[in-house]
């Protein structure tokens, strides 16, 4: 029986400012996951993944990451993405500082 | 110290010039990224997990005051005023925006620093012994073979696309202080009856293959240093295999077709190059010792320090563990730590490198090191000032006593920052140090090495700590593993793994009960870890790390 298909999210880092983002449902980009598009149809991932990419000018190392549904969006399952949402653990930089500071 | 001539300042600004172009036109689309992802590794600009990072080299770990505040401008105007000293004597910068680049490449520049080869499949920055040139152990000061190599390799054609990248690291003295066994080429200068050479080492390298360096070559006279390096290079970037990454090293090559093998082509290369070096190499080698004359060193007692040795505990706690002999009696090295109990290794705000500046600059010659252990060095220091430096480092947060300690740990920056990595590094070696200090153990313990990697890829150096911790994804959990036994210097050896490895949250109890081991088992305070380990071996460890096992046993 084939493995059920885990949920994706399309995620790059952004090409000026090398921070993370995420593609969303109306082929725009976003820092924030919860406001991301959540790939839940297979067949659909990679194609989504082929218009993330056609935006190669402003992003870089665009990939699917899995992810699930969460309250407010989705939410990374892994702990790498994790990191990538939030920040290094060691200070408090990157997005947790950002979001800080809104 | 070498200074650049008119030639190093027009390559560096012309190199410079061209990344800004190249920058530019990947900004306006010109170039995709995979046309620009080369030519940004060249000048040393990664993307990393959340951020571009930058990678500085410095030169055989050498730099004079100016260079250290260019280090700190770049850290406060261009990043989150922070740097991260490296285990190969550079310099990282996390946080770099990608249109700043070329601003930072510019002002290293303009101080003689630069980026250059601090990525991709070329010859790395040459590492060399940080007590280089001061140790009282050494026979000849290694930097000026060390800026040779980096004069010949930088931009030498044939070495800029090599099946992987090629860390060279060279030391003057019989006391292996850069770890030449676990390097692609691993250099030591020796004497054969009354002449200079080296003896060269090759095939060594950590990594997912981890392996100890063999001798090519017992003694290698000094005027032949280039031509035997290309011819080394040579052989490998023929022979070396480019169809698995993973085996592309130069220790793959010479385990794969044997060190007799490896010998016979390097001399063979060697017969046809050697001719082709005219001397030009050994001008110039001439002139780059002039760069290296030990300072006019200041004589006088040392009474103001000896004054302070004996009534001060805390000064006498930290010259004891933070000092190495020097050369000249009345001097000394001091190694500034940047492992303060519960920081993040290897770095240093801003801040503390201008003080570090500042204090080379007032009392150390107006030099300055950084060790592959992610210190910094001021290697030239009058016993008579020890006290006056201790007291700006106490002011400052530099002056934790824990050098060789259990806290000075070495970590690569783990999946915190590196888009290698599997596991973070960076807060388990916080925890361990942390944990230590509130026991108040780690000057019982002595000297232990514990050395953190957060992939395979070994940028930590685990494999050659006393207690190597690898942190790996398991089932999309942290999960570390443990060895046992390492040794980075002259008797360098691969750790051996303890078994299974430890959660998260179990790795900083593992390593206590290694310690109390230790602490049991030990002959006196004077019987180190690894005499202990290479006494008792590795099962009473392996009863203390998986009872649950011993039981199965019984």
């Amino acid at each position: 029986m084939a493995r059920a298909f885990t949920p994706k999210v399309i995620t790059a880092n952004d090409l000026l400012e090398g921070d993370v983002i995420y593609f969303t449902a109306d082929d725009s980009w976003t820092r924030d996951i919860e406001q991301a598009e959540l790939i839940t149809d297979e067949a659909v991932a990679p194609l989504r993944l082929l218009d993330a990419e056609k935006q190669n000018i402003r992003i870089v190392g665009a990939y699917l990451a899995d992810a699930k549904a969460g309250p407010n969006g989705p939410e990374p399952t892994h702990f790498r993405e994790d990191f990538r949402r939030t920040g290094p653990s060691n200070y408090f930089h990157g997005k947790q500082e950002a979001e800080a500071n809104v | 110290m070498y200074k650049y001539n008119e030639f190093d300042e027009a390559f560096l600004a012309e190199r410079n010039a061209q990344f800004r172009a190249q920058v530019e036109r990947r900004i306006d689309g010109s170039l995709t990224e995979d046309e620009f992802k080369p030519l940004r590794l060249m000048n040393g600009v990664y993307l990393q997990l959340h951020a571009y990072m930058l990678r500085v080299a410095v030169p055989y770990g050498t730099l004079n005051s100016a260079q250290m505040r260019t280090l700190a401008l770049l850290a406060e105007k261009w990043d989150k005023g922070y740097g991260h000293f490296t285990t190969r004597q550079n310099i990282q910068y996390n946080w770099p925006k990608l249109r700043d680049i070329p601003d930072m490449l510019d002002a290293l520049g303009e101080a003689g620093l630069h980026a250059i080869q601090t990525s991709g499949n070329t010859i790395r920055n040459t590492t060399a012994d940080h007590f280089a040139g001061a140790a009282a152990d050494e026979l000849t000061d290694p930097r000026p073979y060390a800026e040779l190599i980096r004069q010949w390799s930088t931009d030498h054609p044939e070495f800029q696309f090599l099946g992987r990248k090629f860390k060279i690291a060279i030391t003057g003295s019989s006391n292996d202080r850069a770890v030449i066994m676990a390097h692609d080429v691993g250099l030591q200068v020796v004497e054969q009856d009354g002449k200079t050479g080296f003896r060269v080492v090759v095939g060594g390298g950590l990594g997912r293959t981890p392996m100890i360096g063999q001798v090519l070559r017992e003694f290698l006279p000094q005027a032949d240093l280039l031509p035997y390096l290309e011819s080394v290079l040579t052989v490998y970037n023929v022979l070396g295999r480019r169809d698995n990454k993973y085996k592309a090293r130069i220790k793959i090559t010479v385990s794969e077709n044997g060190i007799d093998t490896y010998r016979a082509m390097t001399e063979e290369a060697f017969m046809a190059i050697r001719g082709q070096y005219d001397g030009t190499d050994q001008q110039q080698l001439e002139e780059i010792k002039t760069h290296f004359q030990a300072p006019e060193f200041r004589s006088g007692s040392t009474e103001t320090f000896d004054t302070a040795y004996a009534n001060d505990p805390v000064f006498r706690a930290w010259a004891d563990t933070n000092l190495a002999e020097h050369r000249k009696g009345d001097h000394a090295i001091v190694t500034i730590s940047i492992k303060a109990h519960g920081a993040t290794p290897g770095d240093a705000t801003a801040e503390q490198m201008r003080v570090m500046a500042d204090l080379g600059e007032q009392y150390a010659y107006n030099e300055l090191r950084i060790s592959h252990q992610q210190n910094v060095i001021l290697p030239h220091v009058h016993k008579n000032d020890l006290p006056a430096i201790h007291a700006t480092l106490k002011a400052n947060g530099l002056a934790t006593a824990n050098i060789g300690l259990i806290s000075d740990i070495i970590a690569c920056p783990g999946m915190d920052y590196c888009a290698l990595a599997t596991a973070r590094s960076i807060p388990v070696a916080q925890e361990i140090a942390s944990r230590f200090d509130d026991l108040k153990m780690e000057h019982d313990i002595g000297h232990l090495q514990i050395k953190i990697s957060g992939c395979i890829n070994a940028c930590g150096h685990h494999h050659v700590a006393h207690i190597g911790i690898l942190g790996l994804d398991r089932a999309g959990v942290e999960n570390y593993q443990i060895t046992l036994g390492g040794d980075a210097t002259e008797t360098a050896a691969i750790g051996t793994r303890t078994g299974p490895g430890f959660a998260y949250d179990e790795i900083v109890p593992a390593v206590e009960r290694i310690v109390e081991v230790y602490m049991a088992q030990r002959e006196g305070p004077e019987e180190t870890f690894l005499e202990t380990y290479r006494r008792i071996g590795m099962e009473p460890f392996k009863a203390a790390l998986y009872p649950e096992a011993q039981k199965k046993v019984a």
